[in-house]
């Protein structure tokens, strides 16, 4: 099946099917499942960033009603391996609960069981911790200071990774450029932020030796981490997919609660489950994102081309290694933006701190290296003298380039810049915009356009585990997808991973419903748990359209390429001879069809009449290679992910000088994402993807003070947008299909994320311009806003001053 | 202690403590799931249930200070097992949800919206909705459910009453369902009892 052929269900307005179970208050979430016998876990977190645990007491508490357990870090470290670290860091190791030293505030010391999670509270408020406060740091770039205290001390600083890469001629090509500028920029460290928090629940049957997990997760390898941290056999391990996700968008990686909260079920003989609060979850629930200083160089010329590029990224990951410094990784793969920049250093440091561990956030780490790339060109442009769009035209691969080779190694697979740029330049009436801002300037607001362009790397593989860590030789993120036609003629498929609103069902229903040329209305889609299920790596890296898309379509052309040889066996023809049309298999020569329930009855009960060697029965499994990707890196060089969306942002925001509070005026987005399979899906994501942003580039910081500790602590603190804050927004939509997926698709999940930040931030930036003012670091809060006017207008009035007395 | 309930329209009972409140009482007591706990301060949102009509956070009440009210929650929304209410209905048909977790506080804010007011400007929605966080949507696609359900309601021949606490809008392309007995179709208590709901 090529693109071109016309399409029944893929790309059209269809319902999506999830919805009506959620909207009837029906989902059926970690916390909504009924388990008899169950206990409820609470947590006990330090107070401090860093301190010596001396003593823990849980006499009291263990005295308190309805409690069952009290469980320290110490026991549950000799009972379970150390969390996996997916660098090579051997001393610096995870442990659930704290061993021996706590750091960062917030950190789980005692896990508390009762036969409620109020009980458990109670309790967990008569542990007594003695400590002893050590030397902590908070800050990234003090962390790097060798004199300051490491966070493992075993580790001896605290370096976790510092790795520069040269691709292309990068200083000759410095050399040769007439100009050149440099700029820090700062990405605050927020998060996704779902609205359920994490939550899993254990039960362990000692007669069957299995350990049944139900749990809001969004991770690769989820099972795997289980089985090798409770040193029980993998096949002993089974997590029940069909739960429901209350939002992740990359965050839902609870490894660490799970260990606890399996331990607990084994030790007790009863399930256990945590719920995280929203305490628990934004002070200790591993939930927090990127907290990155970019410092950029750019070589460019008079006309505004930029040749080169050098980008020193330092990331402060927090107390642990999870997954987080690889987020440092995966922008390799598109860092050069949409830009025929031929050259790049980058160097990648992640450091230890106090603050909170790190986990993956929707993009992994591709919006703060878009937002670091954007402001360049925004320099770049105002540098030269030219308009900011047009420095990104004169700079844009053009779509005859494709597939192209980024100096990092990956091969862009296709796109069509110029042209999304045009249709959102036509549909928002630039020129029109640009009045809007000057006319809003006049009557005394500050008004700004912001610009951005940036890809969505899609398809997510892990080539990036190899790239940073050399032991890593992974080079397959297979999915997978099994279609069973039963007895009666229904078709069930399988997925085999958990869903978090993304819309899978829907996505494999309307793809094998294409191919089989049936209703996907008629399609059952079920989860098996993680021992019946095939292969796979979670809906991680915008991957799902492209992999769980892909094997379903594989799965259902094996199918029907089987439906095929039993109808031509039947017709006594040749395959190439018989026509597969709507369910039915006809013959045109003879005149012979062999319809659907036709088929179903000779696959399940006339094995006589098969073909030699068809197996009874109609069931078909496809197990899916990401495309492209395939290889290890080669000096510093990989193919990362297949796919390659692409974003433009136009927004027009105005604020009063005095108060600072942005309001967006304007949002249009240019979307281009390859074949849409449900467009409400992608439209839902993309919407969403710019709320996330607006909120990372305007509301949202996980804060620390001065004595390590956080102070946004609740959702009166970290600000999340509302309705009020996220302005209609339109999307203009292009379609420049991908060479290397099934129907041309590429990935969405991140979309509007990757590239609204930069947006805002270019058009605040704007806005404050002529007062010869700028903002550099994520969030730009409303009152860093008026504070930074106030302050220039201040100086202002007293270099004026300062005229007048002379 | 003991308190007594109107959930749903039906009076219903639970021996809580005195501290446990409404939004856990539901869940834990009368197995009422759809009502979520987000974030247990007040702000998100996911825990609304209407109080006499009125969107009300379950997460900041006791139960025992809902005695002598009118509780709906999203399980009293729907007019018959398989069945969605005409503003259920419009979240659908315009994705105005994705992961479902903030949905049914959503729903519930937005059914109070459309009993009160059938001509919402946008204004109006996005004022309504504004205490309920969603953090997939970026609410595009819930302001046009709301705007979708308040046409199909203008539309609609069926007769609402604003005052009632039980949903009584008619399920889509059905006439309303009658204060009385239907054949076939499950008092609430029966359709409570489909989720293990305790009578």
């Amino acid at each position: 099946m090529t693109p071109t052929m016309p399409l029944k269900f893929v790309s059209s307005n269809r319902r999506v099917r999830e919805d009506r179970r959620f909207v009837a208050g029906q989902g059926r979430y970690v916390a909504d499942l009924p388990l008899e016998g169950l206990l409820h876990v609470a947590l006990v977190p330090s107070q401090h960033p860093a301190a010596r645990i001396v003593s823990i007491n849980v006499i009291e508490a263990m005295k308190m009603p309805g409690v069952h357990y009290a469980l320290t870090g110490e026991e549950l470290a000799k009972a379970t391996e150390p969390l996996m670290n997916g660098l090579d860091t051997p001393n610096v190791r995870r442990f659930p609960l704290a061993v021996g030293q706590v750091r960062y505030a917030g950190e789980w010391v005692v896990a508390v069981v009762a036969e409620t999670r109020a009980q458990a509270e109670d309790a967990a408020e008569k542990v007594r911790i003695e400590y002893e406060p050590l030397p902590y740091v908070i800050d990234a770039e003090e962390a790097l200071d060798p004199a300051s205290p490491p966070v493992h001390p075993p580790h001896g600083s605290n370096l976790l990774l510092d790795k520069t890469f040269v691709w292309g001629e990068v200083e000759k090509h410095f050399a040769e450029s007439p100009r050149r500028l440099a700029f820090r920029v700062v990405w605050g460290r927020s998060s996704t932020v779902p609205i359920e928090t994490f939550g899993v629940a254990v039960k362990w049957d000692p007669w069957r030796e299995m350990l049944d997990v139900w749990a809001s997760i969004q991770m690769p390898k989820y099972s795997d981490q289980i089985a090798r941290s409770l040193r029980i056999p993998l096949n002993n391990v089974r997590v029940h997919q069909d739960v429901d996700v209350g939002g992740s968008y990359g965050v839902k990686r609870g490894i660490k609660q799970t260990v606890i909260v399996a331990h607990l079920a084994r030790v007790l003989g009863r399930p256990v489950r945590l719920i995280e609060d929203r305490l628990d979850n934004m002070r200790a629930g591993d939930a927090h994102g990127p907290d990155r200083i970019f410092d950029v160089e750019v070589a460019f010329n008079d006309d505004g081309i930029v040749k080169s590029m050098k980008m020193r990224a330092l990331d402060n990951v927090g107390a642990y290694a999870g997954r987080s410094p690889f987020q440092l990784g995966k922008p390799i793969g598109a860092i050069v933006g949409p830009y025929k920049i031929q050259s790049v250093q980058y160097r990648a440091i992640a450091v230890t701190s106090n603050k909170a561990a790190q986990e993956a956030v929707r993009g992994f780490g591709q919006a703060p290296t878009n937002y670091a790339i954007e402001t360049a060109i925004d320099k770049v442009a105002a540098a030269v003298g030219l308009d900011r769009i047009e420095v990104r035209r004169r700079n844009f691969i053009r779509s005859d380039e494709f597939p192209y080779l980024i100096p990092s190694g990956t091969h862009y697979d296709s796109g069509d810049y110029h042209t999304v740029v045009a249709k959102v330049l036509a549909h928002a009436d630039y020129e029109a915009l640009k009045r809007e801002r000057d006319e809003l300037r006049a009557a005394g607001q500050c008004a700004g356009i912001g610009i951005a362009a940036c890809l969505e790397p899609s398809g997510g593989n892990s080539s990036f585990e190899p790239l940073l860590n050399e032991k890593n030789t992974t080079t397959t993120w297979m999915d997978s997808c099994r279609i069973n036609v039963d007895g009666l003629g229904f078709v069930t498929a399988t997925i085999h991973t958990t869903s978090a609103g993304q819309g899978h069902e829907t996505l494999a229903a309307t793809v094998i419903g294409e191919v089989l040329e049936i209703d996907p209305d008629l399609i059952r889609i079920v989860r098996p748990d993680t021992l019946s299920s095939l292969p796979s790596n979670s809906p991680v890296g915008s991957r799902m359209a492209i992999m769980l898309g892909g094997a379903a379509f594989h799965a259902a052309q094996k199918l029907k390429a089987k439906m095929v040889r039993l109808a031509a066996h039947q017709f006594g023809c040749a395959e190439k001879d018989v026509r597969y049309e709507n369910g039915t298999i006809s013959h045109p020569a003879s005149r012979k069809t062999l319809a659907w329930t036709e088929h179903v009855n000779i696959a399940h009960r006339n094995f006589h009449l098969l073909p030699e060697g068809m197996e009874p029965g109609l069931e078909v499994t496809h197990v899916m290679q990401v495309p492209t990707g395939s290889k290890l890196p080669e000096n510093g060089r990989v193919q990362m992910y297949p796919c390659h969306s692409f974003e433009f942002h136009l927004v027009l925001i105005a604020f009063d000088p005095e108060i600072g509070k942005p309001e967006i005026r304007r949002y249009v987005i240019g979307h281009d994402c390859g074949t849409v399979i449900n467009p409400h899906i992608v439209k839902g994501m993309t919407l969403g993807g710019i709320a996330h942003g607006i909120g990372a580039s305007l509301l949202e910081e996980f804060v620390y003070d001065g004595e390590g500790q956080m102070i946004t602590q609740s959702f009166m603190d970290y600000l999340l947008p509302s309705s009020h804050e996220v302005p209609h927004v339109e999307i203009v939509h292009h379609c420049t299909p991908s060479p290397f997926t099934v129907f041309g698709q590429k990935g969405s999940g991140e979309s509007g994320y990757l590239g609204s930040p930069a947006a805002i931030s270019g058009a605040i930036n704007d806005a404050v311009a002529p007062l010869g003012i700028s903002f550099s670091k994520l969030p730009i809060r409303i009152a860093a806003i008026s504070d930074a006017i106030a302050a220039a207008k201040g100086s202002a009035v007293k270099g004026s001053d300062a005229k007048d007395r002379k | 202690m003991k308190v007594r309930l109107s959930i749903n329209g039906r009076p219903r009972e639970a021996d809580v403590e005195p501290r446990k409140t409404l939004l856990d009482t539901l869940r834990e007591d009368f197995l009422l799931v759809g009502s979520h706990a987000g974030c247990e301060h007040g702000v998100c949102g996911a825990c609304t249930v209407l109080i006499d009509g009125e969107p009300s956070r379950a997460c900041l009440m006791f139960a025992v200070q809902a005695d002598g009210y009118e509780i709906t929650t999203i399980e009293g929304l729907a007019p018959a097992p398989g069945e969605l209410s005409i503003v259920q209905d419009a979240f659908c048909e315009t994705h105005g949800l994705q992961c479902g977790y903030c949905t049914p506080g959503m729903i519930l804010t937005a059914h109070a919206l459309l009993t009160q007011n059938d001509a919402p400007t946008r204004d109006d929605i996005v004022e309504a909705i504004s205490g309920n966080i969603c953090r997939c949507t970026g609410y595009g696609q819930i302001v046009e459910a709301v705007e979708f359900a308040a046409d199909r309601l203008r539309k609609t021949n069926a007769p609402r009453d604003p005052q009632a606490a039980v949903a009584d809008e008619p399920p889509v392309g059905r006439p309303a369902k009658s204060k009385a007995p239907q054949e076939g179709i499950l008092e609430a208590a029966q359709i409570d009892a489909l989720r293990g709901g305790r009578s």
